[in-house]
Order: C-alpha cells, then structure tokens, then sequence
C-alpha cells in the first residue's frame, strides 16, 4: 500500500461470507444443498437501495475489486482504477457489490471446498457452474442485500458475459447493463486456448484426477502453463514488444533452453505466481463456464431473438487491440441488441493493451465510462 | 429551439424509431425522445460527441459511415432516418443517401447550399474558396468535401427516383424568410429536405 491511503481509494475493506442454506438448482442438472458466497461492498445503499453496482469478476478475478485488506497490502483490488470516490464507479454515489463466483477459490463455494457428503474436498466431484448459474447466486445475494433492482450490473470479459445474462435472465432487476472488453460467445479459437490450458493442469502428474488435495499437493506446471497461455491472450503483440522486445536477461545467449528473454522469464514468474494463490480445479471450472456461454444458443444462434426478453440499457465497450474478444464480437453484439431495438451505445477504445485494457484506465475509457456512470447516478436519483 | 430542429420535430411522430446519422452531440435525439416519445439510435464517430450524448442518455453507435455503411441495419428497421449537416461530409452521398432509404421508410436531411449568393459573391470577387457561417473551414481543412447545391441534390433524387415529400429553406440563423423561399437555391443557406422512396 502507499504510505498513506489515496484520496480516491474506498480504503481498507474486508469481505464478509454469506452463507445460503437453501439448495440451488444448477444447469448441469446437480443441486449444491447449501454455500457460502464470499462479498466486499463498497459505498452506502441509499434509502430506497435504487443505487446498488453489481460488479462481476472475470476469470481469475474474486470478491477484491478496490481498496486493501491491510496496510501491508502491496496492491490495491482487481478494478480500483474504476472503482472509489470520483471514480467512474462512484462510491461516493453507489452501493458497490463485488463477490466471488461460486466454484471460485477466494472463499466462496468451489471445488476446493469441503463437500458436506463426504467431509473432503470437492475436487471433481464440484459441479461445472454455468454464467446462468453464477447470475441466479448473485441474485440470491441481492435478495439478502435488499437489493430488488440493480442500477448497474457491471463486467469485463467474463464479467460482461454475466452482465450480459442479467439482463436475459432477470430483466425486471436491473436498469443498465455495462459489457465490456466481452462476446456473446467463444469462438473455436478461444475454446481452443482453453482446451490447451485444461491440457496442461490435467496432465500434470501431480493432478491426479483433480483429487490433489487428498495427496497434499497441487499440479502447479500444469496450472502455470495455463496461466502462461491465457496470459498471452490478454496482451497484445504491440504492448508485449514495448515491454520486453527481445530483450535478454544477460548479454548473449547461452545456447541453451533456460529463460533467456526477458518475456520468457516475464511468463514464468507470472505463472509460478499465479500457480501458487489459485486453484486448477477452478481454473478448469472457469474456462469451461466460458466455452458453454452462448445465450443465442437456446433461439437457434438467433441473438436478437434472445435479446427479447432484455428490458435494460446497455453500455458496451471493446478496446482496438484486443484480440481475445476483438472489437468485431462486441459488434456482434451490439448488431444484436439493434435488431432488438434494445437500447445500446456503443464505442471501440482505441488501446494498445489487447484484453488486458479493460482494466487500465485510459482517458477515453475513463471519459466514456464516467459519463455513463454519471448518468446512470442520477437516473437513480443516487 | 433551433429553428430547424422545430421543423425537423414535426416531421417526426411519437413512437417513431429513428436513426440519426452523424449525431453529433447528440441534442437532437434527445430532443425527439423527451418532446416525442422517440426511440432510436445515432451514429458518430467523434469521441467527445459520442461521450455527450452516453451523458444525455442518447444511444450513441460509433460507427463511421464512410468505411462501414449501414449495413449492419435491417431493411425497414427504421421510421425515420436523419441526417444533419452530415450529408457533404461523407465520401458517397448518393449511397449514403440508398442506404437511408433502404433502412428507414424516411429520410430528413440538411446539408448548407453552395450556390447562396455570398458563397457565389466571395469566389466571383475574391477569386478564393467561400467560406460562411455554414461552411467556416479553409479549403484544406474542410470535413465538407462533397459540397453541392439544392439543385444538385434534387437533381441527384430525381435521378434516383427518390421522391422529395417537402422542403424547406431557410437562412443561416435558420429563419424561414420568405426571400428564401421565392428564390432558395440563391438566397437559402440551408435546405431541410423531406426525402422517401414510398410513392404517394
């Protein structure tokens, strides 16, 4: 943390467990009989609790979107670039609600947890949960909050894709929609990068069926691997050149296969580091939630058809060098949404960050985001 | 309200969809939506404008009509599709202009007429490029690369079988003098045209 608390940073926060005792239906066809749902809030929920933020995290993101835990944190939350006093998700105006999905590894219900049947971890046994599934759990804590509509459901890549079934499957409880840096579903390129990351945890000889923990141990290559290839996806061939180049380590090259490049070494620490706080069981549970995602897929590819049902206002944004979802998906959408006379605006921010931009904040980003925000706010009255 | 925006709002009904090309900040939609009942969509590509109307609660597209098209609009999808002082800046009016009529049943456009007497006035005496209120930029730097006359334009409809459903002229504070009128495409600065392609 800095030395003292930034004047825009919601400041030290802690989560709070929620716990739900009644069984929730998923779409696989399993039930979980009860779980725990990890939540940070930020803000204060007005009177007539008409300026609730729901933020949804992406893939390996958790309930730590903005502020620190202690003073000794080095770093703040996940989005506190866009979240806190007088930034564009205004705490100072919004109730901001930020969890961790279920089959997360940050606390909430997930594979890692003890299954009450069997007094062991879940492991494989942890049903694969669907966006569907994650917005029916996130509406469950809304009840709890008392919080009947959202002004905003908020998210970036698979937090948009949630974002974006929000507004399919409970239209009556949110106003806006905020998708951004996403797709209305995966293409075979993206199914493939994950298929290629899923290779390389269950093939780590420490996987062991996904029952890991019963042997006290964890497929840490294979989740690094994954972790290395999802990586690339999220930057762009421009910002990785800027960063590393071809820069080496030392002077010369050794001849050899060790970590020369400083993009290799680059690589190796973020996936050792990742390797080391988050969960492969989850990480497969993740990127299979992203292969299914396709709400089009139930009106016979027809997205407009699914957009029907949708009553709120969207903000959708892509950035101009992502190439994981590329502007081109956020168009496909937006086409969408058009056909259905639902009510959209949408921009392509031009970014040399690829996937990654949707959480740095650039001034036009800052801008749009803002404005929209801002509107929202005293469309609520907050 | 600007004079033309009060003609323009008449010729829009409550419950229309409309699209607006070239929104600009969006005070026209925002317009029709609070005064009419309207629903609907610009399209910009400028990013302080296109800010604006996110801040107005206009829906705002940022599509740029010159490399995209309007393509990605059905046939039909539209009651009215406007175009405001946009029309001299795009690279292919006369497409622009199918197009239109193509995605909405009706089109309303305004573009500033080269042939008022001042633009003629200033290149007939000075012997440089016209400059004005309408068209303040230099010959170099001007977004208005397509200028034309209201002749041209109604020339350019009958051709293409458009049919012009009303016109009006009116000066550069937008004032509807009767001068205009008897003699627009020399006295009138700007033309709000009426266009469809549905036969009477």
């Amino acid at each position: 943390m800095p030395d003292s608390l930034p004047a825009d940073s919601v400041g030290i926060v802690s989560p709070q467990t929620y716990h739900f005792d009644a069984p929730i239906d998923l779409a696989c066809g399993q039930t979980l009989e009860n779980y725990d749902l990890v939540v940070e809030t930020y803000g204060t929920l007005n009177d007539n609790a008409s300026n609730a933020v729901l933020i949804c995290h992406a893939l390996s993101g958790h309930h730590h979107a903005a502020g620190y835990h202690s003073t000794d944190d080095r770093k703040p939350g996940w989005w506190d670039s866009c979240i806190g006093p007088g930034k564009p998700i205004d705490t100072n105006r919004f109730f901001v609600v930020s969890l961790n999905n279920l089959g997360g590894c940050h606390g909430s219900t997930g594979p890692s947890s003890v299954n009450p049947r069997t007094g062991k971890p879940f492991g494989p046994e942890f049903p694969v949960i669907t966006v569907s599934d994650w917005v029916k759990s996130q509406a469950l804590l809304a009840d709890r909050l008392g919080i009947e509509c959202w002004a905003a459901v908020v998210g970036g890549s698979l937090g948009g894709m949630q974002a974006l079934q929000w507004s399919l499957d409970y239209p009556d409880r949110l106003r806006h929609a905020v998708v951004i840096a996403s797709t209305p579903r995966l293409t075979a390129q993206n199914i493939a990068f994950n298929e290629v990351a899923r290779q390389a945890i269950t093939s780590d000889q420490e996987f062991h069926d996904g029952r890991y923990y019963d042997f006290d141990t964890v497929p840490r290559r294979g989740l690094m691997l994954a972790r290395m290839v999802g990586h690339i996806t999220y930057l762009s061939d421009a910002s990785m050149g800027e960063k590393f180049g071809r820069e080496l380590r030392d002077q010369a090259y050794k001849f050899g296969y060790d970590a020369e490049f400083q993009v290799e070494s680059y690589l190796r620490y973020q996936g050792e580091r990742f390797s080391e706080s988050f969960d492969a069981n989850t990480y497969l549970l993740m990127t299979r939630s992203l292969d299914y995602f396709d709400p089009a897929y139930e009106f016979g590819g027809d997205l407009s058809r699914a957009l029907a049902a949708a009553t709120c206002e969207y903000l959708v944004l892509s950035f101009s060098t992502d190439w994981r979802f590329t502007p081109a998906r956020s168009e496909e959408l937006v086409n969408a949404m058009i056909g259905a006379r639902r009510k959209v605006s949408y921009a392509e921010v031009d970014a040399p960050w690829g996937h990654d931009a949707f959480l740095i904040p650039t001034p036009r980003y800052t801008d749009i985001f803002n404005a929209y925000m801002d509107r929202v706010a005293r469309e609520v009255g907050a | 309200m600007r004079p033309d925006l009060e003609i323009i709002q008449q010729w829009v009904q409550p419950g229309h969809h409309v699209l607006d090309l070239g929104c600009g900040d969006g005070t026209l939609l925002d317009f029709l939506q609070r005064e009419r009942g309207a629903s609907g969509f610009g399209l910009e590509i400028n990013p302080a404008h296109i800010t604006s109307c996110m801040s107005r609660g206009v829906a705002v597209i940022e599509q740029n009509l010159d490399t995209q098209g309007l393509g990605n609009f059905d046939d039909g999808s539209f009651d009215v599709v406007l175009m405001t002082q946009a029309l001299q800046a795009v690279r292919r009016p006369d497409k622009v202009l199918d197009e239109m009529l193509r995605v909405g049943s009706e089109g309303i456009v305004t573009f500033p007429n080269f042939a008022h007497w001042r633009l003629r006035w200033g290149l007939t005496l000075n012997g440089r490029m016209p400059e004005s209120d309408a068209l303040p930029y230099k010959w170099y730097n001007t977004p208005n690369i397509r200028l034309c006359t209201f002749k041209d334009f109604e020339a350019l409809c009958r051709q293409k079988g458009i049919r012009i459903k009303s016109r009006r002229v009116v000066d550069g504070q937008h004032q509807n003098s009767w001068l205009a009128r008897l003699w627009p495409n020399l006295l009138g600065e700007i033309a709000i045209y009426r266009i469809t392609r549905e036969t009477e």
